[in-house]
């Protein structure tokens, strides 16, 4: 007979930190721990006694002096007076433009391109690879520069569009003017305003508030439509046709707005160097958002591929077998399904395109890393604050991206009781 | 993983090392025990500072780094150029990349006090003006109201464009740029209607167009850029080297002293500032921690102020440059070394 002494509690002591499976690991991490905190402690304590060396201390006071400087593009007003604070806002929100106006696109893109790369047409699907192959394997700042010297080089001048046999000749019923400094597009007027209201230094046009509420108050009794005509169809079996209605609840009353506001086009006019009345849309912006959309819609398509990939063939087949065309079957059957596929690696392609916006200071587009990071850093020389200001700003949007993006992915995500 | 904690480790002593370095605060003894002098210059701006085919570099900022290296190491060769753009300068230097920077930079109260730079003192005195193509048929910068205008960030000519358009009730559409060849490329492809930096900058430039002779730069120059080059603030000796070899060599033009009389005018020479600026008599050297021929070698190098600015930037050369407030106080400049004594 074998006796079992101490079987279950062996005595501990302490070579078995080191010899012993259950605990070695606990010991690698215990120091690995150490050292790191070792290390992050002696990182920041380097820092800071390096700047005092310097003469500098960590302050963030040159936020609230006069910039001086002038942004080419400001969604809030903002003059060379004003603070540096005023320009990194001016700056965020030019970088939340680009993010957001190349989000919706490449998304667009993605999906469309990933679709039609599962296509049966042949040339198509071949055509929709190429690209896909092409834009995703050279560097995104590449494709800026690229996108920035066809605009410059090939766009005319503005002087091209003057005098009485001028070179370039606007497009559109003259209302576009495509240049190698902006695009001129044509802005809204209203020939019988409503006045506005102030709200600080900005102003909100009555008209706008107008709009808006119309066309909340639309949606709404669209949707009340909607479910009385699901009633009717649950109640006798037909539905009835409802699309005239639909349209006339939005199109009615925004025509009427229209006509009584006046609500017209300004078509660009060439002026003095340049195209007034007009929206001046910089080719910084239109290039990076251009290039942006080109490069991350690659990606997209290839995660759409592989979502719509993963959705069992059987799903399909079984849609065809109840008379669903393929466009209904894709966007009814497939696209749900594949949805949930999509979403997550969809997520870390935003916070991409996001975080790729800051290479706008190839092509001069003021965002938050050519404001902050760039002129306000060297018109005050506080490197380490801008910087720390600038990635904490980064990460805030970063993690404000993908909160709402996971929140989106819970309501799609496969409902499991 | 022990692998990784191991190079981290070895990355921090390296870290802590370099970091040692720096905060020392000798920048003398760092760049003789280095044997190279580190200059930053320009990323390239023809005439100042720009690299030919084969890498060498040339320039009148250049010409500074040959004779401070000469002065400092006896060679003047012995220079590693670091090129900076407008944007990086400053870091660069402060971060102890660069031992100098000579790049044309603007000498400002806020430069010198809050971004804890040292000039040593000025090498050029400048202004800011506007260089647009003939046929715009614009002759004053006054007639820009409404321009779009290239300008470098991150520069004072951004601050003082702002100030000069506000100033005159204008208006104008900035197109933000990093460098002058950027500057270049997007004002000969016509993306803004005038491109403004310091005038002698935009002669520079110009030099380098295929036509330049279409291209004109408005007469009004609306800011003071006095130029010159800089140091770390804090190494007080350091400045005194880079300073006083700067007054040698505007010194030796005053005086006569060129690359071409100077090893006999060390010999034969009568007037005693001459004799102590070469290191015939005295040993003002001693006093700045190198030997008595130091100033000596460096206006060996490149020749004396005026024979610099006439082979890198003067007027027989494409740039064109007249002295105008760079000549010798003599002759109605600025350029005034103090005495060596």
């Amino acid at each position: 007979m074998v006796t079992y002494t101490g079987a279950d509690h062996p005595p501990f002591r302490l070579s078995m930190l080191i010899y012993d499976r259950r605990y070695r690991s606990l010991t690698l991490q215990a120091i690995v721990f150490i050292l790191v905190m070792v290390m992050a402690s002696w990182l920041i304590d380097n820092t800071l006694r390096n700047l005092s060396a310097m003469g500098k201390t960590l302050s963030f006071d040159f936020l609230f002096r006069r910039a001086g400087y002038d942004i080419p593009q400001q969604l809030i007003p903002y003059n060379s007076d004003d603070t540096h604070l005023r320009a990194t806002i001016v700056g965020l929100l030019n970088t939340l433009l680009v993010s957001l106006l190349g989000c919706i696109a490449a998304t667009v893109l993605g999906v469309v391109v990933g679709v039609l790369r599962l296509s049966s047409n042949w040339l198509i699907a071949r055509l929709m690879t190429i690209y896909v192959e092409v834009f995703r394997n050279i560097p995104v700042l590449l494709w800026i520069l690229v996108c920035l010297a066809i605009f410059t080089e090939v766009m005319p001048a503005p002087n091209a569009y003057r005098g009485e046999n001028p070179a370039a000749q606007m497009i559109l019923f003259d209302l576009i003017a495509p240049t190698n400094r902006y695009t001129a597009i044509p802005s809204l007027g209203m020939t019988n305003p409503p006045g506005t209201i102030a709200l600080g230094r900005e102003a909100i046009s009555w008209a706008l508030i107008a709009y808006v509420v119309v066309i909340v108050v639309a949606w709404i009794a669209w949707r009340r439509l909607r479910v009385w005509a699901q009633a009717v169809q649950d109640r006798t079996g037909t539905r009835p046709t409802t699309w005239w209605i639909s349209l006339a609840i939005f199109a009615v009353p925004l025509l009427l707005l229209t006509w009584y506001f006046g609500l017209h086009l300004v078509p660009p006019v060439l002026r003095g160097f340049n195209f007034a009345d007009g929206i001046n849309l910089d080719n910084a912006l239109v290039v990076l958002w251009l290039a942006l959309t080109l490069y991350t819609g690659a990606f997209i398509a290839e995660i759409v591929r592989g979502g719509i990939l993963a959705v069992s063939r059987g799903q399909t087949e079984a849609a065809f077998a109840l008379g669903l065309r393929p466009r209904r079957t894709m966007s009814l059957v497939v696209l749900p399904q594949a949805l949930r596929v999509i979403v997550p690696p969809l997520i870390s392609q935003y916070l991409n395109l996001t975080k790729n916006s800051s290479l706008a200071i190839a092509v001069g587009y003021m965002d938050l890393r050519g404001t902050l990071g760039g002129t306000t850093l060297n018109q005050t020389g506080r490197e380490m604050e801008c910087m720390v200001l600038m990635m904490g700003i980064y990460l805030a949007l970063s993690l404000i991206i993908s909160g709402g993006m996971n929140i989106f992915n819970s309501r799609v995500k496969l409902k499991e009781r | 993983m022990k692998k990784s904690v191991f190079f981290g480790s070895v990355t921090a002593v390296a870290l802590a090392a370099s970091g040692a370095l720096a905060a020392e605060g000798d920048t003398l003894k760092e760049v003789k025990a280095r044997g190279v002098l580190n200059c930053g210059v320009n990323t390239g701006l023809i005439g100042f500072a720009a690299p030919d085919a084969n890498g060498n570099w040339s320039g009148f900022d250049v010409s500074f780094c040959k004779a401070l290296a000469a002065a400092v190491l006896g060679d003047a060769t012995k220079i590693k150029y670091v090129p900076t753009t407008g944007q990086t300068r400053f870091t660069a230097l402060s971060s102890g990349e660069v031992d100098i920077l000579a790049r044309n930079s603007t000498w400002t109260f806020q430069r010198d006090t809050d971004l804890k730079l040292d000039f040593i003192g000025v090498n050029y005195y400048d202004g800011q003006g506007f260089m647009v193509r003939k046929d715009l048929g614009v002759s004053s910068a006054k007639e820009l109201n409404g321009a779009t205008i290239c300008i470098q960030t991150g520069t004072t000519t951004e601050l003082n464009l702002a100030d000069y358009f506000k100033a005159n009730n204008m208006e104008y559409q900035p197109v933000n740029i990093d460098s002058n060849a950027e500057g270049e490329q997007q004002y000969l492809a016509g993306a803004c209607d005038a491109y403004t930096t310091d005038a002698s900058g935009l002669a520079a430039t110009r030099a380098s167009f295929a036509d330049p002779e279409n291209h004109i730069i408005l007469p009004e120059i609306i800011s003071k850029e006095p130029l010159g080059p800089a140091v770390r603030h804090g190494d007080s000796n350091w400045a005194d080297i880079a300073r006083w070899t700067l007054y040698a060599l505007i010194a030796a033009e005053e005086y006569g002293v060129t690359s071409a009389n100077i090893d006999e005018l060390a010999k034969s020479s009568n007037n005693p500032e001459v004799q102590r600026l070469l290191g015939t008599t005295d040993e003002l050297g001693k006093m700045i921690g190198l030997d008595a021929e130091w100033a000596k070698r460096a206006i060996k190098a490149g020749g004396n102020y005026g024979e610099i600015f006439a082979a890198t930037i003067g007027e027989q050369t494409p740039i064109g440059l007249a002295r105008g407030l760079n000549a010798q106080w003599t002759q109605g400049g600025l350029m005034y070394a103090m005495p060596f004594r």
